[in-house]
């Protein structure tokens, strides 16, 4: 249980903000840290802590998925650092560009289909699915 | 008169004997909740003692922890039985790890816009190289980091 000492205060704060299906497992080493916030700031809370904790994220011992909630119809805000997002046919970097976002622009939220790639749709009607590290939930 | 006396007598002695009773089970759930609290890791068991029988009851990891915590209960002098209704938890079923394949897909997708950076996959760790800037790296780990991989070793030049 080292690791749950070293990040106590990640594991505590984790455990305070609201986050459901929370689960903290340590296994080889490493600190598994998963569950849903209920909104972005509490993630970004989570991962400035993290970066305290283990600067730089150089030490390996942990990996931390946390999950935004938001469900279909939700408003999502295209976070790139200045670029458009690409909205593409299917769930991948190899699938053909069906549409375009641009940065600051809110989109609507049709599914999850997986945690890395949501299915979107603007409010010119393009729709495909757009990478979820670039989207914050509204 | 005598009668009445009588049965005062009778209601005195009653009472007396009800009143010692209920002390003695206060007092054994007492010393049986301590000696169980003494035991490493049967801190989700409670007591209840009535008449002298001991009811275990909340939950523990294993089913040895549940019967050492009845054992501890029946070795407390004045405890006739134990109910013992402790539940055994369910075991975690292990954290689950993202296939290679999966992983590969995965962190081709998360390094795209990340020039710099070179990935490699093995066996679920996923092992960073290259070049960042600081206040991209946060985004890049996070987006890892949701990909269930086993471990990522960052050996990233940070600029």
């Amino acid at each position: 249980m080292a690791l749950q000492d070293k990040y106590k205060k990640l594991v505590d704060t984790a455990s305070t903000s609201g986050i459901s299906d929370l689960q903290v497992r340590e296994e080889n080493n490493v600190l598994y840290i998963r569950g849903t916030a209920q909104d972005g700031s509490t993630k970004d809370k989570l991962w400035d802590i993290y970066n305290q904790i283990d600067p730089d994220f150089r030490s390996g011992d942990v990996v931390m998925d946390i999950d935004v909630a938001a469900s279909g119809g939700a408003k999502l805000k295209v976070t790139t650092e200045t670029s458009n997002l690409n909205i593409r046919k299917g769930p991948g970097t190899d699938q053909p560009i069906v549409g375009k976002a641009a940065h600051n622009e809110i989109i609507t939220l049709i599914s999850k289909s997986n945690d890395q790639w949501w299915l979107v749709k603007t409010d010119a009607g393009e729709e495909g699915y757009a990478y979820a590290q670039y989207l914050s939930p509204q | 008169m005598k009668f009445t006396k009588q049965f005062i007598a009778i209601l005195v002695l009653f009472t007396l004997s009800f009143a010692g009773c209920k002390p003695k089970d206060a007092d054994l759930q007492t010393t049986v909740q301590e000696k169980i609290n003494d035991m490493s890791d049967a801190s989700g068991v409670t007591v209840a003692v009535n008449d002298g029988v001991a009811t275990l009851s909340g939950e523990v990891q294993d089913a040895a922890t549940k019967d050492a915590a009845g054992k501890v209960a029946e070795d407390v002098s004045g405890i006739k039985s134990v109910v013992n209704n402790t539940t055994v938890a369910a075991p975690m079923a292990p954290v689950t790890i993202t296939n290679d394949d999966a992983l590969i897909q995965g962190v081709t997708d998360a390094t795209k816009d990340y020039p710099g950076v070179a990935a490699v996959v093995n066996n679920g760790e996923i092992t960073l190289t290259g070049t960042i800037e600081r206040s991209k790296l946060p985004n890049l780990m996070q987006s890892l980091n949701s990909l269930n991989p086993k471990k990522i070793t960052n050996n990233l030049t940070i600029k």
